[in-house]
C-alpha cells in the first residue's frame, strides 16, 4: 500500500533535518571557539543529503516510486580560520595568534531556517498521509 | 453485476495514493543535490480507462493473457523545472505543494464517490 510508505519517506526525511538542525546547532555553539593550533581549531559541519533508493519496491512497473532520504555524511568547511592577534588569550600560540573557527553564523542560520521549512513540509504530509489513511478505513461507514 | 461498481474512481483512488507518495519522496529529497523531482501524470494514466479495451484472442497456449481490471500502474515521469537549484536538485516546494494539495483533494473526491456508492447499494440492499 503506497499510503504507508509515505510514513518510511517522510520520516527519513525527519531523521536527515534533524541531524542537519544538529549539526547547525554545533556550528553555532563553536562560532566563537578559538585555538592557537590552526589545525585544531573546530571547522563548521555541513550534513550532506543523498537519495535513498529502495530496491525492495519493485513495483509493477519496475520503477522506483518511494524512496526517502539518507545523510551520506557530514563535510567539514574547508574555508582557512581567520587569524587574531590576541596575546592575552591563554590559547594563542607563541606568537600570539589564536585562529578563529571558520563558522559564519549568518550562513547557518539561513540553514536552520532551510531545514526549519523542510521540516514542517515533512510533518504536512505525514499528517495528510494520516488523513487520507483514517477516512480510508472509515470507508462504507 | 459488481465488477465495476465504483467506476473510475477505484484505480483513481489507487493511483491517488501512489502519487501521494511520490510527492512525499520529493518534498523529502528537497534539500538533496542532483534529486530529480517526479510526479505521476494523472490525466494521462487515467485517460484510457474509460475506453473499453480491445479483445485479445488466445490462440495458441503459449499466449500471454492480458489483466483487464489491472490497476493503472502510474508512470513515474521527471518534472520539468521552472528554475533549477545550483546544486542540481529540481525539487520546487511550492509546486510540491500545490500537487500535494490538488493530490489529496482528488482522493478525498474519488473516496467520497466510492462512499457514496457503498451507501447507495447497501439502501437497495436494506429496503428502507
Amino acid at each position: 500500500m503506497s499510503l504507508f510508505s509515505v510514513f518510511n519517506v517522510a520520516g527519513s526525511a525527519l531523521n536527515a533535518q534533524t541531524i542537519r538542525l544538529n549539526t547547525t546547532a554545533s556550528n553555532l555553539a563553536n562560532a566563537e571557539s578559538v585555538n592557537g593550533d590552526p589545525s585544531q581549531v573546530y571547522r563548521g559541519r555541513h550534513a550532506v543529503f543523498q537519495a535513498m533508493m529502495d530496491d525492495s519496491d519493485t513495483s509493477d512497473d519496475g520503477q522506483d516510486a518511494s524512496a526517502g532520504v539518507r545523510v551520506l555524511g557530514i563535510v567539514e568547511s574547508t574555508t582557512p580560520p581567520t587569524m587574531s592577534y590576541q596575546p592575552n588569550n591563554p590559547q594563542a600560540n607563541k606568537d600570539g595568534y589564536v585562529y578563529a573557527s571558520n563558522v559564519n553564523p549568518i550562513e547557518e542560520m539561513t540553514n536552520m531556517i532551510s531545514a526549519n521549512r523542510s521540516f514542517s513540509s515533512d510533518v504536512e504530509a505525514i499528517n495528510t498521509a494520516r488523513d487520507l489513511l483514517l477516512k480510508t478505513i472509515s470507508m462504507g461507514h | 453485476m459488481f465488477d465495476n461498481i465504483f467506476g473510475i474512481h477505484e484505480p483513481a483512488l489507487l493511483l491517488a495514493g501512489q502519487r501521494l507518495s511520490v510527492l512525499a519522496n520529493n518534498m523529502a529529497n528537497a534539500d538533496t543535490p542532483n534529486f530529480k523531482a517526479r510526479d505521476i501524470d494523472f490525466a494521462e494514466v487515467l485517460g484510457g480507462q474509460g475506453d473499453t479495451p480491445l479483445p485479445v484472442t488466445v490462440t495458441n497456449a503459449g499466449h500471454m493473457t492480458l489483466s483487464d481490471n489491472g490497476v493503472p500502474a502510474g508512470e513515474v515521469k521527471y518534472r520539468n523545472p521552472y528554475q533549477a537549484a545550483l546544486d542540481g536538485n529540481t525539487v520546487e516546494m511550492p509546486v510540491e505543494e500545490a500537487a500535494f494539495a490538488e493530490n489529496n483533494v482528488r482522493y478525498q473526491a474519488s473516496l467520497t464517490f466510492v462512499n457514496s456508492q457503498i451507501s447507495l447499494l447497501s439502501y437497495a440492499i436494506a429496503g428502507q
